[in-house]
C-alpha cells in the first residue's frame, strides 16, 4: 500500500486532541519512540541499511513485527527487551540509548491494544477543535485561556496571578517593540484607572512603527537576511530595501498569506508593483560567491539546496536539507522532493559565480522625490525630442542630450536592491547523493511531496513560484498555519506549542497544547491570515498576564513551564540589548529604514577579510545611534556585540536562537565604546537637572533601567558606589562618579530581561 | 516468526561483528546530559581515558604544497610538462585551471631524508625534518570541497554546510573548560607570503550549540581579545568598583525573583574581571627568556606565527583547551617558489619549536598538535596568473600530526605515482576529527547535540578513528 494512500484513509479521521493522560496515544507516546530510536534504519529512507524492516507504515511494520494484540510474539516487543545484545535494539553499533523500562511499557500496551497508527499530527490539515469548557469561568478572557486553563485544571495546577503593572508594561515593551518603556509611559500606566488601561495600552503599541521593527527581527534571521554575501571575500549587498519591506508590512498588518505570495514570487504577481518586486528579494538573500576558482555548476547547486532548505524551514518547518542527499530519515519526503521543490526557483536570473563585488541583476528604486523629478525629466526630454524633430539645431540637440545625461545621472545615484528576475527554468535533476557533478539523475519538474496536499495547477502548465506561494497558503495546507502561529507563540510565551520551532516533522516535539495549536492555526486562517490579530488575542490573553515567578508547586509538576500555569523569564535578544542602552541613555536615534549602519567596532576586526581588504568606518552623526536591527550584517566577521548575545550569523535559516550567559557579554557592556558612550551620555541626563539631589538622580537613573523604583538597599548601595568614586576621583571627580554610577545601571542583568 | 527471528538476528550479529565487536560497554552520556552537566557549570565526563588534555591546530590557510612539503613525486618530475593523463582529471572538480592545458609539475624543491625514521621531508623545512622522528606525516588526506571557504568550513566544522559547530567549540562542550580565567577555544591569526585568505568568523563559531562554546579571537594589535581593557578614562579601581556593584545589585535582584540566570551572571562577571587581568599577564612576553624567544624566532608578542607559536604555549599552560592558529599565505596559485620560500620561512622553525618547548616542558604527551591546510593542491601547474604555481586540490594532500599518543616517525598512507588521488589508506577529514576526539577521550560517536530533530556529530555519519598512527 502506497504511503499517501494510507496517510489519506487516515485523514478523515482528523486526530483527536488528548486529555486523558492514562490511554497510550500514538502520535504523543509511541512515534516520538519509533522516530528516535528505530526509523534511522527502519524509517521512511528505503536507501538505509536494514531497509527490508519498515516501523514508519503500519502494513509493513506487521508484515514482519508486530502482531496487533499480541506483544508476547511481536518480534517489535522481543528485540528491544531481548537480554541477548546481538538481538536487542536498537544495536549498540547505532550509539542510540537503550529504551527506558516506560517506553518498552508503552510499546507493549500499545501493540496490546492492536498497534493503531496514525497520520503524524502535522501533516494532516488542523481542524477547529471546540473551546474546552473549565471550572473556573472567571479566569480566562478568550479561548486561549480556556485552553491553558482546561489543561491546568486536569493536572491539579492553578494560574499565577497577574504580574503587576510594571512588569506588564516591560513585557508589552519588550515583545512588541524590542524597547523598554518610557518612564512616563509607565507612569500614566500606573494611574490608568479607567476599564480597559491594558487592552489601550496594547493598541498604542501595535500602532507604533517600532512594532514592525521588532516583527521584523525575528523575520530577518528566518529568511537569513544580511548585508554580505557571505562566501569568501563577503562583499557587501544592498538588500536593506526587503529588510524595510518586511517592517512596513507588519506594520501596515500585511496578512500573511499576502506576505508569502510576495516574498516568493512577488515578481510573478499580475501587474506587481515595485514594493511587490522588493518584496521578492526574498529569493536573493542566499549566500553566493565570487572566488577565483569557484565552478559555476558547484554554486548553483548550492544556492538551490540553500533555498530549498531555507523555503522548506521558513513556511513548513521542514528539515529538507536531509532529502538533498537521500530520503528523509524520519518524515515521509523523497530524495527528488528536494529537487521537485526547488525547481520551482528553477527561472530565477542567477549566476554560480559573481563578477567581483558585484550580484546582477538589480532593481534600482528611486525615492520620491527622485521619482517626480524623473518624471519631470522624461517629460523634458519628450517634449525636446519632439521640438528636435521639428526644428535640428544646434541647441536643441545639445538641450536634448544635456536633459537625457541629467535623468540617467539621476537614476544612477538611486538606491538599488537585488532584483528577482524570472527567466526560462533551467534544467533540474535529481542530483545522486546531492553530487553536482553527477548527471545520471532524472530531470524534474517543480512539485509537491506527495504526502502533502497537491499543487492547484491546470494539467500541462509548468508550475511557478507563484504557484508553489499559493499552496503554501492555501487552508489545505496542514503546516504553514500551524508553524507560524508557533514561532508567534514562541516570540510571547518564551517557548513554542510544540517547542522545536523549526522542525515540526517526526523529530519535532508532540505539542503540549495540540488542540490550542490547532485553533490557533485554524484561527489565523480564519481571520483572513491576520497578523495583528493573533499578536492581540496572544498578548490579551490572562495566560500572557500571569507573573513570571516561578513556584514551588511547577518546580516540580511542569519543570519547563510547558503547561503555562506561569510567564516565561528571559534574556532579551542581541539587537534589543543594544537597544535598552541607547534609548535609556537618551542617544536613540529613532529613524527607521534605510541603509545599515556601522556602530564602532574593534579596530583590526575586518583585516580578515581580504579581495578587497576593506577598512571598516564606523558611522557618523546620528546613524551611531540606530537600532540594532539596523546594524551591518557582515555574515562573515558579525559585529562583536551581537555574536556575544547569540545573534545568528544568518548563512542558515534560524527560528530560535540559543540564550547564553557569558564574559563576552559582560565585557560588551562594560567596555564596548558603544555601550561606555551610551553611560557616559545616560550620566548627562541624570545630573542635567541642577536642582536635583543625589537621592532623586539615583532613584531616576534606576527607574530608566528597570522601570520600577529602587528598594532602600539597592538605592544604599548606589549611594555606595557614587560616594566612593567621589572620594576617589580629582578635579572631574563628579562626572566621573556619575559615569560610574551610568555604566552599573546599564550592566544590570534586570536591564536586558523580560519578566 | 522464527524463520523472521533468525534472519533479523544474523544480520543484527553481523553488523555487529563490522561495527562494535570487542568494543567496551561505556557509560552512556548523551548530547543532552553533556548539556545539562556543561551547564551546571561542572565539568563533563569524557566517554575514554584521555590521551591529550589539549589540541593546538596549526591551520596552514590556503592550502599547502604537499609537493614541496611532505609528498615527494619523482615521477612528476620525470613527466614535466608533459599532459596529466586523461585518466586522473576527466570529469574531477577542477578550480582556476578550468579550461586551461593540465600539465605535469614536479617537485620545486629537493627532499632528504630526516632522522632515524628517514621520514620524508622538502628541504624548505630543515626545522620541521629535525623533528621527522616526533611527527607523522599523513600523506593521503582528502576532502569534499574544492574552493577556500567551504574547504575551511569542511575542515572546522564537518561539513560545507554553515551553522554548524566548529571542532574547538564541539571539543568545549564534550569536556568542559579548563582554565578558570581564559576562554576555553582560542583562535589567533597571522600572514605572510601570498595575498591572505578571508577568514569567515564562522570558522570558529559555535554554530547552533550556545556561544559561550565559541572561539575567542586573541589579536596583536589593539585589544588582545575584543573589550577586555576598560575604557580608558576609567580606572582600575573604578571598574572594579563597577563590577561589584553590579554583582551586589544581580545578587539582591536574583533574591527577588528567585533567578538562577542572573547567578550565572553574576559568575561570568567575575570571569570577564578575571579576564582583564589574565590576559594582559598572557600575553605579555617579558617573563620569557631570551632563548626561548629564540628558539621560536620571535622578539616579542608582534602577531607573527612564530609569537602566536609562543603564545600557544603560553595558553596551554594556561589550561586553554583549544588553541587555533592560523597562518593566512599559502594560497600559490602564482610564483609558488618564491611564495613556498616566504611561507616556509615563517612557519618552519616555529612549528618545530613549538613541539621542542612543550616537550621540554613535559607537555607534549598531553597535547595533540595538528599542521594542515584545508586542502592540497594540484600536480598539474598554474601559469595563467603569472609565474608557475599550484592550483588547489582535494583529491589528496598532505598534513602532519605530533604529541600524545601519536606514532612519531611514522609516514601514513600514500597518493598515486602522480600526487592526484589518495590511494593507500585514504583518510578523510572526518577520520582526522574522530581521532582527534579519541585522543581527547571523546566518542566521535557519542559526542552528539540534537538539532532539528537529529543528533548530530562532528563527523557528520562517518569517520573512522586511526588507530594505525596511534601508540
Amino acid at each position: 500500500m502506497m504511503l499517501r494512500s494510507i496517510l489519506f484513509a487516515l485523514a478523515g479521521s482528523a486526530f483527536l486532541p488528548v486529555s486523558e493522560e492514562d490511554a497510550i496515544h500514538f502520535s504523543r507516546d509511541i512515534k516520538p519512540i519509533l522516530s528516535d530510536k528505530c526509523f534511522a534504519c527502519h524509517g521512511p529512507d528505503r536507501g538505509a541499511a536494514e531497509n527490508d524492516l519498515r516501523l514508519d507504515v503500519r502494513e509493513l511494520a506487521l508484515e514482519a513485527a508486530i502482531v496487533p494484540g499480541d506483544p508476547e510474539n511481536s518480534e517489535l516487543i522481543y528485540r528491544i527487551t531481548s537480554p541477548d545484545r546481538f538481538e536487542r535494539m536498537p544495536p549498540t553499533w547505532s550509539k542510540k540509548p537503550a529504551l527506558t523500562e516506560d517506553e518498552i511499557d508503552r510499546l507493549r500496551q500499545w501493540v496490546e491494544a492492536g498497534a493503531p497508527y496514525e497520520p503524524h499530527w502535522s501533516y494532516v490539515r488542523p481542524v477547529r477543535p471546540e473551546v474546552p469548557s473549565v471550572e473556573d469561568t472567571t479566569w480566562p478572557r478568550n479561548e486561549i485561556d480556556r485552553f491553558v486553563l482546561a489543561r491546568l485544571e486536569e493536572e491539579g495546577l492553578s494560574p499565577s496571578p497577574e504580574a503587576d503593572r510594571i512588569t506588564l508594561i516591560r513585557r508589552l515593551s519588550f515583545d512588541l517593540l524590542g524597547l523598554p518603556p518610557e518612564p512616563k509611559d509607565v507612569e500614566a500606566f500606573l494611574r490608568d484607572d479607567e476599564p480597559g488601561a491594558y487592552e489601550r495600552l496594547v493598541d498604542r503599541l501595535l500602532a507604533s512603527p517600532h512594532y514592525g521593527e521588532r516583527m521584523a527581527q525575528h523575520w530577518l534571521d528566518l529568511v537569513r537576511y544580511a548585508d554580505s554575501a557571505g562566501y569568501h571575500s563577503d562583499p557587501t549587498v544592498s538588500v536593506w530595501p526587503y529588510r524595510d519591506y518586511v517592517i512596513r508590512a507588519f506594520n501596515e498588518n500585511k496578512p500573511f498569506d499576502q506576505f508569502t505570495l510576495e516574498q516568493i514570487a512577488g515578481d510573478l504577481l499580475p501587474g506587481s508593483t515595485l514594493e511587490q518586486r522588493v518584496g521578492a528579494t526574498y529569493n536573493r538573500l542566499n549566500k553566493t560567491t565570487d572566488e577565483g576558482g569557484a565552478q559555476a555548476g558547484e554554486y548553483l547547486a548550492k544556492s538551490f539546496a540553500d533555498r530549498v532548505r531555507t523555503t522548506g524551514s521558513v513556511w513548513m518547518g521542514a528539515t529538507l536539507g536531509c532529502v538533498e542527499c537521500h530520503a528523509h530519515k524520519f518524515d515521509p519526503y523523497e530524495h527528488r522532493d528536494f529537487y521537485r521543490f526547488g525547481a520551482f526557483f528553477a527561472d530565477l536570473e542567477e549566476r554560480g559565480v559573481y563578477p567581483n563585488n558585484s550580484r546582477p541583476p538589480f532593481l534600482t528604486l528611486p525615492s520620491e522625490d527622485a521619482q517626480q523629478e524623473l518624471a519631470r525629466l522624461d517629460e523634458a526630454i519628450e517634449s525636446a525630442r519632439s521640438s528636435l524633430e521639428e526644428n535640428e539645431t544646434p541647441e536643441a540637440k545639445s538641450r536634448a542630450s544635456e536633459l537625457k545625461k541629467r535623468r540617467d545621472m539621476l537614476w544612477k545615484q538611486q538606491p538599488t536592491t537585488l532584483a528577482t528576475v524570472s527567466v526560462k527554468p533551467r534544467t533540474i535533476r535529481v542530483l545522486p547523493r546531492g553530487n553536482w557533478l553527477d548527471e545520471s539523475g532524472e530531470v524534474v519538474e517543480p512539485g509537491v511531496p506527495s504526502f502533502l496536499p497537491p499543487l492547484d495547477v491546470p494539467e500541462g502548465r509548468r508550475p511557478t513560484r507563484l504557484d508553489l506561494a499559493r499552496w503554501l497558503v492555501s487552508p489545505d495546507h496542514p503546516l504553514t498555519a500551524r508553524v507560524f502561529v508557533n514561532r508567534l507563540w514562541a516570540l510571547f510565551f518564551g517557548k513554542g506549542i510544540s517547542a522545536r520551532l523549526d522542525d515540526l516533522g517526526s523529530q519535532g516535539e508532540w505539542p503540549k497544547h495540540p488542540a490550542l495549536l490547532d485553533w490557533l492555526a485554524t484561527e489565523l486562517i480564519r481571520s483572513g491570515w491576520n497578523v495583528q490579530h493573533m499578536v492581540r488575542l496572544m498578548v490579551l490573553s490572562q495566560a500572557y498576564r500571569q507573573s513570571s515567578l516561578p513556584r514551588d508547586d511547577l518546580a516540580m509538576a511542569d519543570p519547563g513551564n510547558r503547561l503555562l500555569a506561569r510567564q516565561t523569564r528571559g534574556r532579551i535578544d542581541a539587537e534589543f540589548v543594544r537597544d535598552v542602552a541607547l534609548k535609556v541613555s537618551g542617544l536613540w536615534n529613532p529613524e527607521i529604514g534605510g541603509p545599515s549602519v556601522k556602530p564602532y567596532q574593534p579596530e583590526g576586526y575586518w583585516s580578515f577579510l581580504n579581495f578587497p581588504t576593506r577598512t571598516y568606518r564606523a558611522s557618523k552623526g546620528d546613524d551611531q545611534y540606530r537600532r540594532g536591527l539596523y546594524t551591518h550584517w557582515q555574515r562573515t566577521l558579525l559585529h562583536p556585540y551581537l555574536l556575544a548575545f547569540d545573534a545568528p550569523t544568518r548563512e542558515e535559516c534560524v527560528a530560535e536562537r540559543p540564550v547564553s550567559n557569558s564574559p563576552a557579554q559582560a565585557l560588551v557592556l562594560l567596555n564596548d565604546p558603544s555601550f561606555y558612550e551610551a553611560a557616559v551620555a545616560f550620566a548627562s541626563r541624570l545630573t542635567a537637572d541642577p536642582e536635583a539631589t543625589d537621592e532623586q538622580r539615583l532613584i531616576e537613573g534606576f527607574r530608566r533601567v528597570t522601570s520600577r523604583r529602587p528598594e532602600a538597599e539597592e538605592l544604599a548601595l548606589l549611594k555606595e558606589l557614587l560616594d566612593t568614586e567621589r572620594r576617589a576621583g580629582g578635579d572631574e571627580s563628579d562626572r566621573a562618579a556619575w559615569i560610574a554610577v551610568a555604566r552599573t545601571l546599564l550592566n544590570l542583568g534586570e536591564a536586558y530581561t523580560r519578566n | 516468526m522464527n524463520e523472521q527471528r533468525l534472519a533479523l538476528t544474523r544480520r543484527a550479529f553481523l553488523r555487529e561483528s563490522a561495527f562494535g565487536l570487542g568494543t567496551i560497554a561505556l557509560t552512556s552520556m548523551g548530547g543532552s546530559a553533556l548539556a545539562r552537566v556543561a551547564r551546571a557549570g561542572e565539568r563533563p565526563m569524557p566517554h575514554l581515558p584521555p590521551k591529550v588534555k589539549r589540541v593546538i591546530f596549526l591551520c596552514m590557510a590556503g592550502g599547502p604544497s604537499q609537493f614541496e612539503s611532505f609528498d615527494n613525486k619523482p615521477e612528476l618530475t620525470r613527466l614535466e610538462g608533459q599532459p596529466m593523463p586523461d585518466s586522473f582529471t576527466k570529469g574531477q572538480p577542477i578550480a582556476q585551471l578550468q579550461g586551461e592545458k593540465l600539465q605535469c609539475w614536479g617537485p620545486q624543491f629537493p627532499f632528504k631524508k630526516w632522522g632515524e625514521s628517514g621520514q620524508e621531508i622538502s628541504t624548505l623545512f630543515p626545522n620541521i625534518g629535525g623533528i621527522a622522528d616526533k611527527i607523522c606525516i599523513v600523506r593521503s588526506m582528502h576532502t569534499d570541497q574544492i574552493n577556500h571557504d567551504p574547504a575551511h568550513t569542511v575542515m572546522n566544522t564537518g561539513t560545507s554546510i554553515s551553522g554548524r559547530p566548529s571542532m574547538g567549540s564541539w571539543v568545549v562542550y564534550g569536556l568542559g573548560r579548563e582554565s578558570e580565567d581564559l576562554p576555553a577555544f582560542v583562535v589567533l591569526t597571522s600572514k605572510g607570503g601570498r595575498n591572505p585568505q578571508p577568514i569567515a568568523q564562522r570558522q570558529w563559531s559555535a554554530g547552533f550549540l550556545p556561544s559561550r562554546y565559541q572561539g575567542v579571537q586573541f589579536f596583536s594589535q589593539g585589544d588582545p581579545v575584543h573589550y577586555v581593557r576598560t575604557p580608558e578614562d576609567v580606572s582600575g579601581d573604578s571598574q572594579r568598583r563597577v563590577v561589584s556593584t553590579v554583582r551586589a545589585l544581580d545578587a539582591l535582584r536574583a533574591q527577588q525573583v528567585a533567578s538562577g540566570e542572573l547567578e550565572t551572571r553574576i559568575a561570568q562577571y567575575e570571569m570577564a574581571f578575571r579576564m582583564q587581568t589574565s590576559v594582559p599577564d598572557l600575553v605579555d612576553f617579558s617573563d620569557e627568556p631570551q632563548h626561548v624567544l629564540d628558539m621560536y624566532g620571535t622578539t616579542g608578542n608582534d602577531g607573527t606565527f612564530a609569537a602566536n607559536c609562543l603564545l600557544a604555549r603560553r595558553l596551554a599552560e594556561r589550561g586553554v583547551r583549544f588553541i587555533h592558529l592560523y597562518h593566512r599565505g599559502w594560497d600559490h596559485h602564482n610564483d609558488l617558489a618564491k611564495f613556498m620560500t616566504v611561507c616556509s620561512g615563517l612557519t618552519d622553525q616555529p612549528s618545530a619549536a613549538l613541539v621542542r618547548d612543550l616537550e621540554q616542558r613535559g607537555m607534549l604527551d598531553e597535547t595533540l598538535i595538528i599542521w594542515s591546510g584545508e586542502f592540497g593542491r594540484t600536480p598539474m601547474v598554474q601559469t595563467n596568473k603569472g609565474g608557475p604555481g599550484r592550483d588547489h586540490h582535494m583529491r589528496a594532500f598532505s598534513l602532519w600530526l605530533a604529541g600524545g599518543g601519536i606514532r612519531g616517525g611514522l609516514t601514513y598512507g600514500a597518493t598515486d605515482e602522480l600526487g592526484y588521488n589518495a590511494v593507500e589508506n585514504p583518510v578523510h577529514v572526518h577520520d582526522l576529527h574522530a581521532t582527534m576526539l579519541h585522543q581527547l577521550g571523546l566518542d566521535h560517536e557519542r559526542l552528539t547535540f540534537r538539532y532539528r530533530g537529529r543528533d548530530f556529530r562532528l563527523t557528520d555519519v562517518a569517520g573512522e578513528v586511526l588507530e594505525d598512527i596511534l601508540v
